[in-house]
């Protein structure tokens, strides 16, 4: 009995939670799916109705701006927050003084979530409020600073609060990596007459690989499922110009009486979510078991 | 001993079901300033008559949270006694089988109704296709067409209220001219399709609002006038400050009260504003409706009443359904929340002159055919239909799209949600 209880003590404390996952996260994926394919208007209907919702969805002009959206911000986003986490992890990496401090300072955004974020950027981008009237009381009258209400302009608004908050996280993520690399490596290089900007070049970036693939990952994801950073910078506005897909997946579910609409969208980005990390996980996965 | 214990059990049985009388669990979202205080006297009354008041307040984004949970609820099986619903979506629920067999249908032929509600709002409040029995009952009448303009600054420029959209561009222009900002207007996608629709009533007339927005005809979508409507929306974008975008209503309306900018297009809900300013009408702030013929449009807050099995609770919603269409809650309410009551007959004396205006007002249009329901506040279409309009204005007013082309993208986007 106790040898027993001792072999699957393991499992039995593991069901409950992988019941629950199966269920509540997998199970309602599941769901999703079927109710894409029924014609669900103000409420979940279950008789199957095809494939309706998609061609709707991809016939839609919000939905097309939409995943145009998706692309620039996810595209910008990306390279911003990595050009910049690698360069202040390189700098930090320096070590220089009072590199705790500093550190935290960078960190610090993190630590907010993107509703804050993007409702102190609203303000300080704001035309009548932030920047564009504060130079414009220090005497720079043509100072013009109006991506938040530009139509053409306003998705790079929401790149720039998405940078500042989340460039910090991936400089952490870097600098640990940098600090990872021994030291003997560097002094070897060093000894061969390698500069210090040759040094990360050719050697401490290239062995950054895991690093670079991880924040690719959780940068992407962040993106794909961006919501509250919008809600709160612009409400996909001015006009329609700044819907994101989860945006257009709220709005249809509950503002406009298209729950299978809203489920059809949901699915497009489960798939973009999926694109990206099964593959990730699959590389990750067949190197560990090549070890 | 056996005889005691019988008569304790019967005695808890009955002292339990003596605690049972009608009982209502409500959904809504006024939570805040005059719509609590306002509900405040409609629970008092329930609980005077004798009734339980379950609460179930959901805040958050006017309404948005509260939906989310109305519908995990009726999701669920377990749908509230009634909860804050209008327009058609009212039709769109009883579509969905969760509100018949319409247990407040009795209060309201023995009150009633019929001879209470103007025919167009009554048959609202109608389930099975607007001439059924009720299902729903009407709290308020909310005006969208209202212009609110700073008296103070209409005044140093010599300006009057418009009665022509013409006048009205003129007075922006003088106002522009003299460095104030125009029009106060908040850049969000309701707001847009507010000011839409009382420029599409007023430069199109009540026919060509109900053909286009009510019937939704594809023609009249496509027509000169609807060209004519959205070359007034871009001049009215002209009188808009840089910083409109995505400002709040009640920002907005704060513009007018200092009087940085001078009018506003808004429902009479602005109202509560000034009032909450310290402001009277007439010598703070005027308001007038924007230039139409005649026309009224109207928005109508409702709550619509569940399925439900339990006794306890169908007797609830009928008197619920009993004292919000009373006088007294219908006075109180609308006092608080800057509407007119939904019943014609209540006294207007304490109202204020804007609100005796929109009473007079709605009377005369009913006659003229000029009342016709708001589709920007969800009373002309369904939720889809609404948004499929409102996508269209806002991008329109948020761009250089030309008003031709924004019409037949309008009417691209209705035919396409059909």
């Amino acid at each position: 009995m106790f040898k027993w209880l001792e072999k699957n003590l393991p499992k039995i404390v593991m069901a409950p939670a992988v019941g629950l996952i199966g269920w509540f996260v997998y199970g309602f994926v599941l769901w999703t799916l079927y109710i894409s394919f029924t014609n669900s208007k103000i409420l979940p209907k279950y008789e199957l109705w095809g494939v309706g919702q998609y061609v709707k969805l991809w016939a839609s002009r919000k939905w097309l701006i939409s995943v145009d959206n998706l692309l620039v911000f996810t595209a910008l986003f990306l390279i911003f927050c990595i050009v910049i986490g690698i360069i202040l992890a390189i700098f930090l990496d320096q070590k220089i003084r009072a590199e705790g401090v500093l550190r935290t300072i960078y960190l610090y955004p993190m630590a907010l979530s993107f509703i804050v974020t993007g409702t102190a950027w609203k303000w300080i981008l704001n035309p009548t409020l932030g920047l564009q009237k504060m130079f414009i009381d220090w005497g720079f009258e043509n100072f013009t600073f109006d991506w938040l209400v530009n139509r053409e302009m306003a998705i790079y608004t929401i790149v720039i609060a998405g940078v500042w908050q989340s460039a910090g996280f991936v400089m952490a993520l870097f600098l640990a990596g940098l600090r990872s690399v021994e030291d003997e490596i560097v002094k070897a290089a060093k000894i061969d007459g390698a500069g210090l900007f040759t040094v990360y070049w050719k050697i401490l970036l290239p062995m950054m690989r895991p690093v670079f693939f991880t924040s690719f990952v959780i940068l992407v994801h962040i993106s794909i499922k961006s919501y509250d950073l919008i809600v709160a910078l612009t409400q996909g506005g001015p006009g329609i110009s700044t819907t994101m897909p989860a945006l257009f997946m709220t709005q249809a579910a509950f503002h406009k009486s298209q729950v299978g609409l809203s489920a059809a969208s949901a699915m497009m980005m489960f798939m973009a979510v999926a694109a990206v990390i099964i593959p990730y996980l699959y590389s990750e996965l067949r190197r560990e078991n090549a070890r | 001993m056996k005889k005691i214990i019988i008569a304790l059990i019967t005695l808890a049985f009955t002292s339990t079901s003596s605690i049972a009388g009608p009982k209502i669990e409500v959904l809504h979202w006024w939570t805040s300033g005059g719509e609590a205080a306002a509900l405040k006297v409609l629970k008092d009354d329930f609980a005077a008559n004798g009734g339980e008041w379950l609460d179930m307040p959901v805040t958050g984004g006017g309404g948005d949270a509260a939906n989310v949970a109305l519908k995990a609820r009726i999701v669920a099986g377990d749908p509230p006694s009634a909860s804050q619903i209008k327009g058609p979506t009212i039709q769109e629920y009883d579509q969905e089988g969760v509100v018949a067999p319409y247990n407040i249908d009795s209060i309201a032929q023995s009150e009633g109704w019929d001879s209470l509600l103007d025919p167009m709002i009554a048959a609202v409040h109608k389930c099975q296709n607007n001439s059924g029995p009720y299902c729903a009952a009407p709290v308020n009448i909310h005006r969208i067409d209202w212009i609110w303009a700073n008296k103070v600054v209409f005044d140093e420029n010599g300006l009057s209220m418009p009665t022509t959209w013409d006048e009205l561009n003129a007075a922006a222009d003088k106002l522009q001219a003299a460095g104030i900002i125009p029009f106060a207007h908040g850049g969000q996608a309701w707001q847009d399709a507010t000011v839409f629709e009382a420029v599409a009533m007023g430069i199109g007339g009540n026919n060509y609002y109900k053909n286009c927005y009510v019937k939704l005809e594809e023609g009249c979508l496509r027509s000169e006038t609807t060209v004519k409507v959205f070359d007034q929306m871009r001049k009215l974008q002209g009188y808009t400050d840089p910083g409109s975008p995505g400002r709040d209503w009640n920002v907005a309306t704060g513009m007018v009260i200092e009087g940085k900018a001078g009018f506003q297009i808004m429902g009479d809900w602005a109202k509560g504003e000034f009032t909450a300013a310290g402001k009277s009408p007439g010598w703070d702030y005027m308001c007038s409706p924007t230039p139409s013929n005649n026309g009224y449009l109207y928005n109508v807050d409702s709550f619509i009443f569940y399925k439900t099995s339990d006794p306890d609770k169908q007797a609830g919603q009928k008197l619920l359904a009993k004292l919000m269409m009373g006088k007294n809650f219908q006075k109180v309410f609308n006092l608080y929340k800057g509407s007119i009551p939904a019943r014609l007959d209540v006294p207007m004396d304490e109202f204020d002159d804007c609100a005796k205006a929109s009473n007079a007002d709605i009377k005369t249009a009913g006659a003229k055919g000029g009342l016709v329901p708001s589709f920007a506040h969800g009373m002309a279409q369904g939720n889809t239909m609404k948004a499929a309009l409102q996508d269209i204005i806002t991008e329109h007013f948020n761009s250089d799209m030309s008003s031709v082309d924004a019409a037949n993208a309008l009417a691209d986007s209705v035919l396409a949600n059909m």
